[in-house]
């Protein structure tokens, strides 16, 4: 439109507020509730932190971090962190063919739901592998 | 002739700490949360003692446990640390050198931290 001097010779200059704009539109809120689950990523790693300097530090402070680990405020926050991670994957794995390189297979490009099928199964793979392991594991 | 000082660019290697954690905490996060927040605190449906103290200690001397425990620890917090710095931008939150220090540095010294106590394990 016009130039900006003129505008703001006049305190009119129009600027759109941007305050809120997340919550309009059920794109961008999605977007940044997949944003916040690194909140939740944030969490976990300090929690692991806190146990490998806690049995790094011995036997007793071992025993204080598990102990911390069963108090029914832990629980709520790892079932929550669950759902974060949860999203995470989700969501993940459903941009996934956005944010990678278009992947070609015989000449042809693979398919967005392909990819992030692919990715689907290799989560509940590695997530079967852990649990396999804590189970050959458990005393 | 005035010349062009071209410096390396941090964000591809940003990106990959990002992008990698991202895949990690995607392929075993849920999971990992679910043993080690859920499962082992109520002894069900795993026993509460699959991380006894000896138990821990012998699982977390392992050289490919510990690799384990370090990547998750640290690029967890890498992808953590570059998703909330761009959601600072996004909310119009400051983003100057304060908030970079306060996300990739804490970043950083997760890394350290988790390093020098998993050698500390191994010790």
């Amino acid at each position: 439109m016009t130039s900006g001097a003129d505008e703001t010779r006049q305190g009119h200059r129009y600027v759109r507020s941007m305050a809120g704009w997340w919550h309009r539109n059920p794109v961008y809120f999605w977007y940044m509730v997949r944003e916040v689950t690194a909140v939740g990523v944030a969490v976990y790693a300090l929690v692991l932190l806190a146990g490998v300097v806690s049995l790094a530090l011995g036997e007793a402070s071992w025993n204080r971090w598990l102990a911390a680990m069963r108090s029914p405020a832990s629980i709520a926050l790892h079932v929550l962190l669950l759902a974060g991670m949860v999203c995470h994957a989700w969501s993940w794995f459903a941009i996934m063919p956005k944010t990678m390189p278009m992947l070609f297979v015989g000449g042809k490009r693979v398919a967005a739901s392909t990819i992030t099928r692919a990715g689907y199964a290799a989560a509940v793979a590695a997530a079967a592998l852990l649990v396999a392991l804590a189970w050959w594991l458990r005393p | 002739m005035t010349t062009l000082r071209l410096r390396p660019s941090r964000a591809p290697l940003l990106w990959l700490l990002f992008g990698a954690g991202g895949m990690l905490a995607a392929l075993v996060g849920p999971m990992l949360v679910f043993i080690t927040g859920i499962a082992v605190p109520l002894g069900w449906p795993l026993p509460a003692d699959l991380l006894s103290y000896p138990r821990a200690m012998s699982f977390a001397q392992n050289w490919v446990a510990r690799a384990f425990l370090l990547a998750v620890i640290a690029l967890f917090a890498w992808h953590a640390a570059h998703r909330i710095f761009h959601v600072l931008h996004d909310l119009g939150w400051p983003t100057g050198r304060l908030a970079v220090l306060a996300c990739y540095g804490t970043a950083a010294l997760v890394t350290v931290v988790a390093l020098v106590a998993l050698v500390a394990v191994g010790a």
